[in-house]
């Protein structure tokens, strides 16, 4: 747990500090109001420090997705889908999708996938 | 702006490396000998070279090519741009020039990708960076998995089919024919390009380029310069580039790609409309990097662009030429493909590109695409 604490960069670690709960955080400018994902030190819509983590609802929308026939990575076993989501508050993230029926345009949850030298990665199933 | 009517930039000499599988050099002679080749059409030496232009030459890459070839130079510039870096070093190599900062650039590159065994499909990434954090461990096999999730991206908005991708591999396969140079020239048909194995949905194994070793270099200089050209100058209307991401995730609209904006300006610079191009050299990594082009920098609106590769429009015979010498789909791609689009643009305006000569071409289009569908750059070049 101690390797998982220290995961990621001084910006990023409040995200995978989260995910080691098991819970999404994505950032809110408290100024503009504008969600962003990943972390930046200022929002890039209007240009405030005012950035807070906040958690997201876990819900969102398939923008992309592709299904994965070779192997590339020892840790995911083909086919395997790698997808664009677009969380309800906006920002996106690219992600695995557990269900391989899943099409741009189905709605999603968040779920995790334990990783052995990480904090768990969010991956995205049937809402 | 820089005002081109009052100071012309031209392309004065071109030339292909040694091509295909190279074991009998390296980067740097293969390089070495391009560069002499174009410089003799431009009636020049290496010694008239003040501006060098490279990139993917190993480190300081420009510095390395400038001291391999015995030069010093007074500009340099290794914009990683990517397939896209070799049409953003024309558009800087001409305001360089116009600006009075060089009056000989020397554009290009030469790889030895596939006799090293470079090219894999990997996940991308470091350790600590953001990509490695956050998209690399959804295990996209990069590129074509990127460029994979924009043609589904596209099927789902517009209805595009992979029968009409497979045009696009198709048509570069019938330039390929008629190109000595090409790897890949048997008949291909759409069915066998729906054949073959996929790799990630939705494309398959013939919609993505071929990996083989091969360059070129590209003479660039003023109007002054190139009249004392072995072979006829061609000149350069315009340039434009741009780029929209390099994280999957930040890109908001995946079915627009950079072109939008590097094709706008290089129009608006040359003056000119897609309906006055003759044919063009579009970057074809994959067949979807194709259809983005097409339809960004408008040669057919969005959305429309699979209707428009139909019925071999960009084919031998066709009303878009595109991809004349078989493309990186059937000629070679050697990585970064850029160099060798101009390269085939200038032959075609010159009228020397033999069986494969497209009738009365007197303006074309280089477009560069690079990174993950994330870079693109447009020249545009006329027969003076």
């Amino acid at each position: 747990m101690t390797e998982q604490e220290a995961y990621g960069d001084p910006l990023t670690r409040p995200f995978w500090e989260a995910a080691g709960r098991r819970q999404l955080l994505i950032q809110r400018c408290s100024s503009c109001g504008s969600h962003q994902f990943y972390p930046r030190p200022f929002c890039i819509s209007c240009q405030s420090d005012g950035v807070q983590w906040v958690p997201a609802a876990g819900t969102g929308t398939v923008y992309t997705r592709t299904t994965v026939k070779g192997e590339i990575a020892p840790d995911l076993k083909p086919p395997y889908v790698v997808a664009v989501v677009e969380l309800d508050e906006g920002p996106r993230l690219t992600t695995n999708l557990t269900d391989l029926e899943l099409r741009i345009g189905d709605r999603v949850r968040v779920s995790w996938r334990d990783r052995e030298d990480a904090p768990p990665f969010p991956v995205f199933g049937p809402a | 702006m820089i005002d081109l009517s009052r100071q012309a930039v031209f392309i004065a000499g071109v030339a292909e490396t040694a091509l295909g599988e190279v074991r009998d050099q390296n980067e740097y002679s293969m390089f070495a000998l391009a560069a002499r080749e174009a410089l003799g059409e431009a009636g020049m030496t290496i010694k008239d070279v003040d501006g060098v232009f490279v990139n993917y030459m190993g480190d300081e890459g420009s510095v390395q090519v400038a001291e391999y070839l015995g030069i010093t130079p007074r500009y340099s510039d290794s914009t990683d741009f990517g397939g896209a870096a070799f049409e953003a070093y024309i558009h800087h190599a001409l305001l360089a020039i116009a600006g009075g900062r060089c009056e000989v650039a020397l554009v290009g590159y030469a790889s030895r990708q596939r006799t090293r065994r470079l090219r894999r499909m990997s996940i991308g990434g470091r350790d600590e960076s953001t990509y490695a954090q956050f998209e690399a461990p959804a295990r996209l096999p990069m590129p074509i998995g990127n460029y994979a999730m924009v043609a589904a991206r596209h099927m789902h908005e517009f209805g595009t089919t992979s029968e009409q991708l497979a045009e696009i591999a198709v048509a570069a396969r019938r330039w390929a024919a008629m190109n000595p140079k090409a790897w890949s020239r048997d008949p291909l048909t759409v069915e066998d390009v729906l054949a073959s194995r996929v790799i990630s949905e939705p494309l398959h194994r013939l919609d993505c380029c071929l990996v083989t070793d091969g360059g070129g270099a590209i003479v660039v200089t003023t109007q002054e310069r190139a009249r004392n050209a072995a072979k006829k100058a061609v000149r350069v209307l315009g340039a434009g580039e741009s780029s929209t991401h390099w994280h999957m995730s930040q890109w908001r609209d995946m079915t627009v790609s950079a072109g939008a904006v590097s094709g706008g300006d290089a129009f608006a610079m040359a003056g000119i409309k897609p309906s006055d191009v003759d044919f063009i050299e579009p970057y074809d990594s994959f067949t979807i990097t194709v259809l983005l082009a097409l339809e960004d920098l408008g040669f057919c609106a969005k959305g429309e662009g699979g209707a428009f590769v139909e019925g071999g429009r960009l084919a031998p015979g066709g009303s878009l030429p595109a991809m004349t010498m078989g493309g990186g789909l059937s000629y070679n791609h050697p990585g970064a493909l850029g160099a060798l689009l101009l390269v085939e643009a200038v032959r075609q305006l010159r009228g020397e590109a033999g069986d494969r000569q497209v009738p009365d071409a007197g303006v074309g289009v280089a477009h560069g695409v690079g990174g993950m569908l994330s870079t693109s750059s447009t020249v545009v070049l006329a027969r003076d």
